[in-house]
């Protein structure tokens, strides 16, 4: 029988990061660096905040583009921490996750065969998401030998007449690599040039450890072309609640608002009161998190070129991602063979993109010991092999 | 203090069990300047010692009774309250001593191996002293906290082995 699965569908690939979480989770005691989310559980007050809500009986619809509580929080919160200004009534929205609000933005945005530039190595959706939204994914790679930092001059060697939008990502995920105020402003030139639309996720913008934080959305006349997407779920720790927000014109995020309404109605009540209190009154926690993050950095950086594998100082987020050149294994082989042998459960570095291969994706959201246990069953696993 | 010598004693106020290769990594300094930062800070006395949390309700066997004691006094004239908080706290039963606002001036914690040794010490030795006007003593039932340290804590990792 022919199966009833739409084509595009069936042609869509699935995430390299799921064949990995497959044979993972086939295994009993894997001390797992494979996580794309914080270890702390979600700051108490949240929590406290979002039973108040259900005790007080705050269990209905919420407005469509979210509580304007929230939403107001939300803008203050951006224009307090990374001067970026936005109305509340009608330049933000509240969405399921910053998942969604990549999703709906891009399908808000997108005409049949456009053009999204993504730079890679990147977060697994962002390609999927183009291709679900009906454009085409083109995906720019960047140089190891760079830091993975997007240069201007490779962004101007992609750009073709259907070229709409492009992904942003800094702090990036997998890469930790964060990009400086300058750094954004040559590449806002081009995208000025050729007059493009960026869909600037900033999600790990929290998470910076050197250097003061900029933000894509603060720079001196791109606001009309700038979607900033966030979330709570990597600064607050709040990954299941499924609570994130999109910041932008006002034309586009009545046409996301349009796409959500008719299909999510509102994001969780609940979640949305416990994300009121994270605004309000969750700075300490988030620095606190942020502080034990940059300690834990520190070391895996260090004991990772120790122990042989060379590995930069990311400056933001919460993954290293070390080179495996040395060791002659492709990512694939890499992470299986560690995780089959060693029990330590690694992303391999080709899921971002190919020019991730040569690299594996750790996660330093993991307890001191946890860490010091890994690098211990790497350096054993690499002894072998270098 | 310098920031640096915060953040070190922060690190081993959570875990004072952490080799100095581990905290000069995570401060980002020398193995060399993380033992002299050290050093520095126990002569200061920043540092005043290094201690474990144990459960003791997990050792087979272990008998053990904790008692908090509010104890009013008389302060001595020229010296407050510091005499009578020496003469208490160096009974080496008495686990702390502070000056307390409000209701009562002294909270003595106590740990006796039985309610009979707490009793004991209250009325032969606490109870006694010229100063002290009275005492309320109150069992502590079970310990949930101490020292920041959650007893019994349900600390398994809720993630799942890879996510995005
Ligand atoms: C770069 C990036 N963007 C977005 C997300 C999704 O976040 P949310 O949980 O808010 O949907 C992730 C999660 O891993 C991410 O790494």
């Amino acid at each position: 029988m022919t199966s009833f699965v739409s084509q595009r569908i069936q042609e869509l690939k699935p995430s390299g990061i799921r064949r990995f979480f497959d044979l993972a989770s086939q295994m009993e005691n894997v001390i797992s660096l494979g996580v794309g989310e914080p270890d702390f559980v979600t700051p108490w007050n949240v929590i406290e905040a979002s039973y108040h809500s259900l005790e007080q009986g705050y269990t209905a619809y919420t407005a469509n583009a979210g509580l304007i509580e929230l939403r107001e929080e939300v803008s203050k919160y951006l224009k307090n921490q990374y001067e970026a200004v936005y109305q509340p009534q009608n330049e933000v929205i509240i969405t399921v996750g910053a998942s969604q609000a990549i999703d709906i933005a891009l399908r808000a945005v997108l005409n049949p065969g456009d053009e999204v530039v993504v730079v890679a190595p990147s977060f697994v959706s962002y390609a999927p998401a183009v291709e679900l939204a009906g454009g085409v994914p083109v995906m720019l790679y960047t140089d190891p030998d760079d830091k993975f930092k997007l240069r201007p001059d490779q962004l101007e060697n992609v750009i073709t007449k259907k070229t709409k939008a492009i992904m942003i990502c800094s702090p990036n995920n997998p890469t930790g690599t964060v990009l400086s105020r300058d750094e954004l402003i040559a590449i806002s030139e081009v995208i000025e040039k050729y007059n493009l639309l960026v869909l600037s996720d900033e999600i790990y913008a929290e998470l910076t450890y050197d250097e003061e934080y900029s933000s894509f959305a603060s720079l001196p006349g791109v606001k009309e072309r700038t979607i900033l997407i966030s979330g709570f779920s990597k600064a607050f720790a709040m990954t299941g609640w499924r609570l994130g927000y999109a910041a932008g014109p006002q034309d586009i995020i009545a046409a996301m608002t349009k796409i959500h309404q008719y299909t999510i109605m509102c994001a969780p009540t609940m979640a949305q009161y416990g994300a009121l209190e994270a605004l309000r009154n969750g700075k300490k926690a988030v620095q606190d998190m942020k502080k034990s993050y940059k300690q834990r950095r520190n070391f895996v950086v260090k004991t990772f070129n120790e122990i042989g594998l060379s590995c930069d100082m990311p400056g933001g987020a919460f993954y290293v991602f070390p080179s495996i050149r040395e060791t002659g294994l492709s990512s694939d082989e890499f992470a299986e063979q560690l995780l089959k042998e060693e029990k330590v459960a690694v992303v391999p570095g080709n899921v971002f993109g190919e020019n991730g291969e040569g690299h594996i994706r750790c996660s330093y959201a993991a307890s001191l010991q946890q860490l010091d246990l890994a690098l211990k069953k790497i350096e054993k696993f690499i002894g072998k092999r270098i | 203090m310098e920031k640096i010598e915060v953040e070190l004693l922060s690190l081993i106020e959570n875990n004072s069990n952490l080799e100095i290769e581990k905290i000069a990594k995570m401060i980002d300094r020398s193995e060399e300047e993380t033992r002299e930062l050290i050093r520095k800070l126990e002569e200061e006395k920043a540092i005043l010692g290094y201690s474990a949390v144990i459960d003791w309700s997990k050792v087979h066997n272990y008998e053990g009774v904790t008692a908090m004691i509010d104890v009013k006094v008389q302060p001595a004239r020229g010296v407050g309250f510091d005499k009578v908080a020496e003469r208490i706290y160096r009974f080496p039963e008495v686990k702390a001593v502070y000056l307390m606002s409000g209701a009562y001036d002294l909270s003595v914690s106590i740990e006796a191996r039985t309610m009979l040794e707490i009793g004991k010490f209250v009325s032969e030795k606490l109870s006694v002293l010229d100063s002290v006007l009275s005492t309320t003593t109150h069992f502590v039932l079970k310990k949930y906290k101490h020292d920041g340290i959650i007893f019994d804590n349900d600390n398994d990792d809720k993630r799942i082995v890879v996510s995005p």
